[in-house]
């Protein structure tokens, strides 16, 4: 059991996030031939209300499908990181968008202008898939190469190469700002 | 269960699963209405099935949905619907028609929460009794639970083979987490998925005797445009198919149509039983939460408790004699449930007294977490 890696990714409905999460899991799933599991919890609405996707993954079968104690939280709006922030694991990546979360523990958060990156590509709604390179960048809960077959598998003909380009911004933006501002793991958190 | 897999694996939602388990099981007709959360299974079917030459009807609402199944099952081609709460209740007066004109179809109900619109996103199973009871008047009915992406490709071939087997509409119960989880599977070559196909009469049209007994207490069915014609209704009926009030007309009708599914208990009773062979402490679970039960069990196991689980498969008619021997052999039951215990008061009917049954319930939308289950096995 201790092979189970959780992630939830947050936000708010129209952000992406369920496509997100199945991308992940197909990535993890069908690319690297783990197990996984993606769930999700949304309101009625169909955009603004709060949304969240997560996805685990790990060697064995899955019991319980959704995530207990997220080993990576992606918080894409400020509601989803007050929310959600003490669920996250000990020493667990907190991963926030710099410019959409004001408010959060800057010991422990990387903060990354995911919506920026993506608008400046050319495409704001692109900011999915963004996190997701500075996401597998950071943790390797997926293989890069995995991530990018499945990104490309599942978004619509004509973007491809948006979304190619949005996940290497990810992937740099991850190198360039992890490196800079990551907390070491001090094992005391 | 034992169909072979081949052919690379998908991530697939649970509703979506249904579908190609449907389609495996030979399901050519789809007539329903969406909502929340089994959306998915209408969406998929309306471009699936045209794909193989079956037919998809988006109807005017859940009363006509299992009406048109009805009699597309009539006329020979294996039919389902797929709801939540809200339609499945409008169906329960069809659903005792197909009970008694002795129907084959299968109804999909993914619980959410209720009473009335409820919570359209959020998972419950408080459906369980009504898929029991909804449809008035004394009936036998098979109600399936599915847990996870594999359960409900295979527990919709299983749904379609025990309809045509025993000439019932059956009701597979999945909820929200079961709808909505996606998970690799790799479907089955479709060769090798084990379908039933309800008899046919042999006798020539002109002798055939439509609610004849037979030794099975199913009788063999005729298709309408085959020659076969046959009265259909809802009123009890004597073998000829024609209403009757007639004590010994009523009694044999009614008898039969209970023993042709307590005849075959151990053909339609199924659980799942893991870690309960030396079990001091057993928990009995469905659906999304028999995952939960899962982990927690395990769990339980490592620190050195000796809990197992009862899965329920089939839910109704309810696993008696499959659930007596553990209650004789553990010293506590606990019955978790996104419900106020519906179960649990079936557990507790068998029970007799025999050891003590605990109930875990939530209602507000979410799912039980193993953490929840575990802090109860601990204390017991």
């Amino acid at each position: 059991m201790s092979s189970r890696y959780e992630i939830r990714l947050a936000g708010s409905g129209g952000q992406g996030l369920i496509l997100a999460g199945i991308i992940l899991a197909e990535a993890a799933g069908i690319y690297d031939g783990k197990f996984v599991c993606q769930t999700q919890s949304y309101g009625p609405e169909a955009r603004g209300g709060a949304s969240k996707a997560e996805v685990v993954i790990s060697n064995a079968a899955i019991d319980y499908p959704k995530a207990i104690r997220p080993d990576v939280l992606l918080a894409l709006n400020q509601k989803s990181l007050d929310v959600f922030l003490s669920d996250l694991k000990p020493g667990g990546l907190l991963l926030v968008d710099a410019d959409l979360v004001s408010e959060y523990p800057a010991s422990r958060a990387l903060a990354l202008p995911f919506t920026r990156i993506a608008r400046e590509l050319g495409r704001a709604m692109a900011a999915n898939i963004v996190a997701l390179g500075a996401l597998a960048q950071l943790t390797g809960a997926v293989s890069l190469r995995s991530l990018e077959a499945a990104v490309l598998a599942r978004v619509p003909k004509g973007t491809e190469d948006l979304n190619r380009r949005a996940l290497a911004a990810g992937v740099a933006a991850a190198k360039a700002g992890g490196a800079a501002s990551v907390p070491e793991e001090t094992g005391e958190n | 269960m034992n169909a072979e897999v081949t052919g690379k694996p998908k991530l697939l939602q649970g509703n979506e699963a249904v579908v190609e388990g449907a389609l495996a099981a030979g399901c050519r007709f789809f007539a329903g209405y969406p909502i929340t959360p089994a959306t998915e299974i209408s969406e998929v079917m309306s471009y699936r099935l045209p794909a193989v030459g079956g037919a998809f009807i988006q109807m005017e609402d859940e009363i006509a949905s299992l009406g048109a199944v009805i009699g597309a099952s009539l006329a020979g081609v294996k039919a389902m619907t797929a709801t939540s709460g809200p339609g499945f209740s409008l169906m329960q007066e069809n659903l005792g028609f197909a009970c008694v004109a002795e129907v084959p179809c299968v109804i999909v109900n993914v619980m959410r929460g209720g009473p009335s619109t409820g919570l359209p996103t959020r998972v419950s199973q408080g459906d369980v009794m009504q898929a029991r009871w909804g449809a008035h008047g004394d009936h036998p009915i098979i109600v399936l639970a599915a847990a996870t992406t594999r359960d409900c490709f295979d527990l919709t071939v299983t749904a379609f083979n025990l309809s045509e087997k025993y000439r019932t509409p059956v009701i597979l119960l999945t909820d929200e987490v079961v709808a909505h989880t996606r998970e690799k599977l790799a479907l089955p070559a479709p060769e090798t998925v084990e379908v039933v196909d309800r008899l046919r009469p042999t006798a020539p049209p002109e002798w055939y005797v439509p609610y004849a007994d037979t030794a099975s207490g199913v009788p063999p069915m005729g298709i309408f445009g085959d020659g076969y014609r046959y009265h259909v209704t809802g009123l009890i009926h004597d073998v000829h198919g024609f209403p009757t009030e007639r004590p010994d007309e009523i009694v044999p009708f009614m008898n039969r149509l209970f023993r042709k599914i307590t005849q075959h208990f151990d053909d339609i009773l199924m659980v799942e039983a893991e870690m309960t062979a030396d079990a001091e402490i057993l928990v009995v679970a469905y659906g999304s939460v028999a995952r939960s039960a899962r982990r927690a069990v395990k769990e339980a196991r490592e620190q050195g408790i000796k809990a197992g689980l009862l899965q329920l498969v089939t839910l109704w008619p309810f696993p008696r004699r499959l659930l007596m021997p553990l209650l004789r052999q553990v010293r506590a039951v606990l019955v978790p449930e996104l419900n106020m215990g519906q179960m649990s008061r079936e557990v507790k009917r068998v029970n007799q007294g025999m050891t003590r049954v605990e109930t875990l319930n939530r209602i507000d939308g979410h799912l039980i977490t193993p953490g929840e289950i575990l802090e109860r096995l601990l204390i017991f």
